[in-house]
């Protein structure tokens, strides 16, 4: 079970720039919607839709730190499609908005497998996890 | 002063099928096999370097308890047990060739970095393996 649900995280870890869902997501894991969201949840410790979010997130870091993309170019560059909860989002897990983390960040040095495993920010305790579908992503690519 | 890395392990759920996914399908050759009673001393190597061994363990009796044994595996198969990195002298080629033999848990295609071009797989058990073809010229400093 675990190892069907490691194969799922990495379809998110791989496709998170297009537009997922999470039943997409669960049918990597040969799981229904619901036993996907539940199990993934107690074996990383945090729901499909958040850790996706984060990856996210992380992939929007780096493009602010080592590009001069625009932080809308950026935004929909990581697979979110709006704007605003982007911005959103990005300010309930790193703690500042886009433009700020950028001005305080320049490029770093380390292999790409160590930034995407250790810059990836913390998920966030005391915060209310948001649908537990993928949200502002609905279309119905496969991973 | 310590000269060399001579040994070093993955953990694995079965050492049978560890070695024929990477001998047969990562391409690695087989170093010792040995039994020692009931254990198996069982390692590869990258070909024409005998010099470092990749020790394939799994968990269990009489090195671990059962209980023991049962925690890792849980580890193992959820990808938390860290993982190995290789180089290339062809990252896209090989890409192609672990394809055709089967290989589909890719955890990222070839990419470039600013260090060269590496692409992510897992072994069977959930293992992280990153193959790196590092970059030949250092990237020039532009004005």
């Amino acid at each position: 079970m675990n190892r069907r649900l490691l194969r799922a995280r990495d379809a998110m870890d791989r496709a998170y720039a297009e537009p997922l869902n999470v039943r997409a997501v669960a049918a990597v894991a040969h799981l229904s919607e619901a036993h996907f969201i539940r199990s993934f949840r107690a074996v990383f410790g945090e729901t499909p839709h958040r850790y996706l979010q984060r990856r996210r997130v992380e992939r929007s870091m780096f493009l602010l730190r080592d590009t001069d993309h625009s932080v809308t170019d950026v935004c929909f560059d990581v697979g979110f499609t709006s704007r605003g909860t982007f911005s959103r989002m990005f300010r309930e897990i790193v703690g500042e908005t886009p433009s700020d983390y950028r001005l305080g960040h320049g490029p770093m040095v380390a292999p790409n497998c160590f930034q995407v495993a250790f810059t990836r920010p913390m998920a966030a305790t005391g915060v209310a996890m948001r649908s537990s579908s993928f949200g502002d992503a609905a279309a119905k690519a496969a991973p | 002063m310590i000269t060399k890395l001579n040994v070093t392990s993955v953990w694995v759920l079965d050492k049978d099928e560890a070695l024929d996914f990477y001998v047969n399908k990562l391409g690695l050759e087989k170093g010792k096999d040995i039994k020692q009673g009931a254990y198996r001393w069982l390692t590869v190597r990258v070909p024409g370097d005998p010099g470092i061994e990749i020790s394939l363990e799994a968990p269990g009796p009489p090195v671990q308890d059962e209980a023991t044994a049962a925690q890792l595996r849980e580890l193992i198969t959820k990808g938390a047990m860290g993982g190995l990195v290789f180089v290339t002298d062809d990252v896209r080629g090989l890409f192609e060739t672990l394809k055709k033999r089967g290989v589909t848990d890719f955890t990222q295609e070839p990419a470039d970095n600013f260090y060269g071009t590496d692409m992510g797989v897992r072994d069977p058990f959930g293992n992280a393996i990153r193959i790196l073809q590092t970059k030949k010229v250092a990237r020039e400093a532009t004005a």
